[in-house]
């Protein structure tokens, strides 16, 4: 087998990377392949938009909820503080993301912080 | 200067006051300079992150590279590189990563309707296609439509250049930053990314349909992944998306306007 010479083998990696782009790239070829069947004003195309939209945000509120990776070592109140804190500021500050987003990831490194030194 | 935020005219923008460029080409430049800022910084940050997983999983920086390149969207190139570290299998790791991405597609299906126009050659949406990830999109969604069609993928292209230049960066920058960063940095870093989204769909939410999507989304999409961390994405989609579609058809519709805004 193919796969069996290659594994392990200089170029594994790369052939896992390939694979990946691969599998990323079917699903916006494919959505470009099945856009120019679905005209704009339709209902079809609003509830695939209403889809999409609907995964982001559940996609967003799972990786504050239930993240994986180093924030997983977080307090969950945490970073629900730092995201409503995210919010509170972006809305003070007439809706700058920029300030917002910092606002909410500083607090979340501060009280991270300040929960290891008490 | 759109560098810190976006400014207020470009969030209560409707088809009245779009903007206008003089060309194709200053639409590409318009989305090139959009994207530089807050959107770069922060895509360029979670890129630290992934550059870092490539030298903590003892590969070379030329792969991690190599997977922003070809496979740029993060939560599939952070699963490639875990299963690569647990010895998966081409098949397995073609599985997990078309799982993970497979938000991609009702995501490019929204998008193109704003970003074809008549004359362009079918090759270009499938090349800039390639920039279809979460920043890029929800900028696309809010600006493209209020375009002349010419301008639309310009500006999207440009948009995407300057995001996807900026991750090549710093997937580097991560690699060479591994271990060097103190803890509480890397989590600041990490957690830069899904307050963004947060706050840029809080920012563009306008279409009442798409307001409850996010709402319906955002409450199920924890629970539904405790159920099955492998199907709860697609299903939260599916599902919340349905209810919202439905829920704005059913419901009176006196706060339809903008509907193509």
């Amino acid at each position: 087998m193919l796969e069996q010479e290659l594994a392990g083998g200089p170029w594994w990696p790369y052939v896992l990377m390939t694979v990946g782009a691969l599998a990323t790239y079917f699903w916006r070829a494919l959505g470009v392949a099945l856009s120019g069947r679905i005209d704009a004003g339709s209902r079809l195309f609003e509830w695939v938009a209403c889809v999409a939209y609907a995964m982001l945000a559940g996609l967003i509120s799972r990786m504050i909820l239930l993240p994986n990776g180093p924030l997983a070592e977080t307090a969950t109140a945490d970073r629900v503080a730092g995201a409503a804190i995210a919010l509170a500021i972006f809305f003070l500050t007439r809706r700058n993301v920029g300030l917002g987003v910092a606002a909410g990831a500083g607090a979340l490194v501060l009280i991270t912080l300040g929960r290891t030194l008490f | 200067m759109t560098i810190v935020n976006d400014p207020p005219e470009k969030s209560a923008m409707t088809p009245e006051n779009r903007q206008a460029f003089a060309s194709p080409r200053a639409a590409a430049l318009a989305g090139l300079r959009d994207a530089f800022g807050v959107p770069m910084l922060v895509l360029g940050a979670s890129y630290v992150g992934f550059g870092s997983l490539v030298h903590g999983a003892g590969l070379d920086v030329w792969l991690g590279l190599f997977s922003t390149f070809t496979g740029w969207a993060l939560p599939g190139q952070i699963v490639a590189i875990e299963l690569y570290s647990l010895g998966g299998s081409l098949v397995l790791v073609a599985a997990a990563v078309a799982m993970t991405n497979a938000r991609l597609l009702p995501m490019t299906v929204s998008l193109m309707p704003y970003l074809r126009a008549r004359g362009t050659p079918a090759w270009r949406y499938y090349l800039f296609s390639h920039y279809v990830a979460v920043t890029a999109w929800a900028a696309g969604m809010r600006i493209c439509p209020t375009l002349q069609p010419e301008h639309r993928l310009p500006y999207f292209a440009g948009f995407g250049t300057t995001l996807w230049s900026m991750c090549l960066v710093t997937t580097a920058l991560g690699f060479y930053l591994a271990g060097l960063l103190p803890g509480f940095v890397t989590l600041g870093l990490v957690f830069l990314n899904p307050i963004y989204f947060m706050l840029v769909f809080v920012a563009d939410a306008r279409h009442r349909g798409r307001i409850l999507a996010l709402m319906v989304g955002a409450l199920l999409g924890p629970p539904l992944h405790l159920v099955s961390p492998d199907w709860g994405l697609l299903i939260t989609g599916v599902l919340a998306g349905s209810i919202a579609f439905a829920a704005d058809l059913a419901l009176p519709r006196k706060t339809r306007e903008g509907r193509d805004a």
